[in-house]
């Protein structure tokens, strides 16, 4: 092919998507809207995603240690967490910061309310917090966090806590959610996919004379593909294009309005960079793709004249 | 020059279309085919551009073996025949000058070959001022003459025409002879299907005559032969 038949095939790809321009506009709508709907569940995907590792982040196991322990035990305590494998941090709380961690929880009054607890009065276990690498093997840690009371005359170690039962509950949920939204997002691809190559179809079989009169004049098959190749280009473009600019906008309204009230219950959104970027790329690919791949193949069984 | 022998074409129910037809056309013929409908005038032409491949026999378009020839060798064979049919058949969505210039490109013409030869031709079939209209806004004689430039537009030696005149009012029809005998004078092979009488009884030529898949009557400068 010489190369001003290519500047030609492009010249008339992009003449076709604008003589065709109820067609044209059919196909990038369809294009658009798909794709649109595919964005905003993948954004909102990613956001529950991020959200329930986030609150399993927050799991961690509390070691309350017996209370009359001596400080050299409770360090032999501390090495032995510190040595398990999958655990990340290990982080002594002593009883004047369990108290002061307490009376965070109750607010302003916290202070007042325990003020007679505070120094020798103090009730409260000495206590080691532990962080894990992966949230879900937070039982399995905490069990043998247990053993090392195995053997000993005074155990050290007073009772283990992780939340038990809650902690599994939340982890069933999370895999449930993160399962759901695989299970739509491909399902919304595959219907979004039919919906355009049917679009696209719809409007090359209106081209299907058209075909039948190159082909009578000498057209070869390549030389009428290469418009179409070009024009479904352009369809994926704008038709990704649009969606993309939209989202883009939306999202960044909703961080502005949002960030304050939201962030508090639930925690950050995702930013856009790159987290929405990676997603119009993902919608640029799929337009594209299903642009060329619609209107590529479409023409296809027409081409046997 | 165009050659068939011992040609038969059958379709897939069995229904026999063309049976044992020998013909021969030498360059710079102008030829009628007439007939009654159904009895094959168009798939002996649709023949001869490989539209329809022959189930036996064989058939020589300029050196062009037909019956053998490969799919992908079709394009080169239609680059060298200009085809004109009854509904003529544009580009709907381009402009005049842009449907005649489509078969130039097809050949990879310059840029410039382009805009010298297609006003070229429209001049010829008399439409140089509307090359800018769409086919939707011309009358059927005006695009049947658009037909006629893109068929000839890069010289084929044979052009056929499928009932060029079968849609148009007889003065339209008259001018359209007027174009087609002009290219014939110019040189060209011209095979044209008609069910036109008055002007196979008034432009005469060579007639071959199709009834029921054969052929019943070949003379030169013949009559149409047949009450309409």
């Amino acid at each position: 092919m010489k190369i001003r038949t290519l500047g030609r095939h492009f010249r008339t790809g992009g003449q076709n998507v604008i003589r065709n321009g109820w067609m044209t506009f059919a196909s990038t709508s369809a294009i658009a809207i798909s794709l649109f709907v595919l964005g905003v569940f993948l954004l909102l995907a990613m956001n529950v995603d991020h959200l329930a590792k986030q609150i399993e982040r927050q799991v961690e196991i509390l070691v309350y240690l017996d209370l009359n322990i001596p400080s050299y035990e409770r360090v032999q305590v501390q090495e032995a967490i510190n040595k398990m494998s999958g655990v990340k941090k290990v982080t002594y709380i002593s009883k004047d910061e369990g108290l002061e961690i307490l009376s965070q929880k109750f607010g302003e009054d916290g202070d007042k309310l325990l003020e007679s607890f505070k120094g020798e009065n103090n009730p409260l276990n000495e206590s080691l917090t532990v962080e894990v690498k992966d949230p879900t093997t937070v039982g399995k840690i905490a069990t043998k966090i247990e053993k090392l009371n195995e053997g000993r005359t005074v155990p050290p170690i007073f009772k283990v806590n992780y939340g038990q039962g809650t902690v599994e509950k939340l982890f069933q949920v999370t895999k449930l959610m993160r399962n759901i939204g695989f299970v739509i997002a491909v399902g919304l691809l595959i219907a979004g996919f039919f919906l355009i190559a049917n679009t696209i179809k719809i409007t090359i079989l209106a081209r299907r004379k058209e075909i039948e009169i190159m082909k009578l004049v000498g057209a070869t098959n390549g030389f009428i593909r290469w418009p179409f190749f070009v024009e479904g280009l352009i369809l994926g473009l704008v038709g990704s294009f649009i969606p993309s600019l939209l989202l883009l906008i939306g999202y960044n309204q909703l961080l502005k309005n949002s960030s304050e009230e939201i962030s508090l219950l639930i925690g950050r959104l995702l930013p856009i960079n790159p987290y929405l970027f990676q997603i119009i790329g993902i919608l640029m690919m799929i337009g594209v793709f299903v642009g060329i791949w619609g209107s590529t193949i479409s023409i296809r069984k027409h081409l046997r004249v | 020059m165009i050659e068939m022998q011992e040609v038969w074409k059958t379709y897939s129910d069995g229904t026999p279309v063309l049976q044992n037809i020998n013909v021969r056309i030498e360059k710079n013929e102008f030829v009628y085919i007439v007939g009654p409908s159904g009895a094959g005038k168009s798939t002996f032409m649709k023949l001869m551009y490989r539209e329809e491949r022959p189930t036996k026999g064989q058939i020589f378009v300029n050196n062009f073996n037909i019956g053998k020839l490969k799919q992908r060798k079709i394009p080169i064979l239609r680059r060298n025949i200009g085809v004109i049919f009854q509904d003529y058949r544009l580009l709907s969505k381009l402009t005049v000058q842009e449907n005649v210039a489509f078969a130039m490109e097809v050949i990879e013409a310059s840029q410039r070959s382009i805009k010298k030869r297609v006003p070229e031709v429209l001049e010829l079939v008399g439409l140089r001022d509307k090359i800018n209209s769409f086919p939707s806004q011309l009358s059927g004689g005006e695009q049947q003459r658009v037909a006629i430039a893109r068929a000839i537009v890069n010289n084929p030696s044979v052009i056929i025409a499928d009932e060029p005149t079968g849609n148009l009012d007889p003065e339209t029809s008259w001018e359209i002879m007027k174009i087609l005998d002009e290219i014939h004078d110019r040189g060209a092979t011209i095979i044209m299907a008609t069910h036109n009488r008055e002007i196979v009884n008034t432009l005469r030529k060579r007639v071959i005559a199709i009834e029921n898949g054969r052929i019943v009557r070949d003379t030169h400068r013949g009559e149409y032969g047949y009450e309409d």
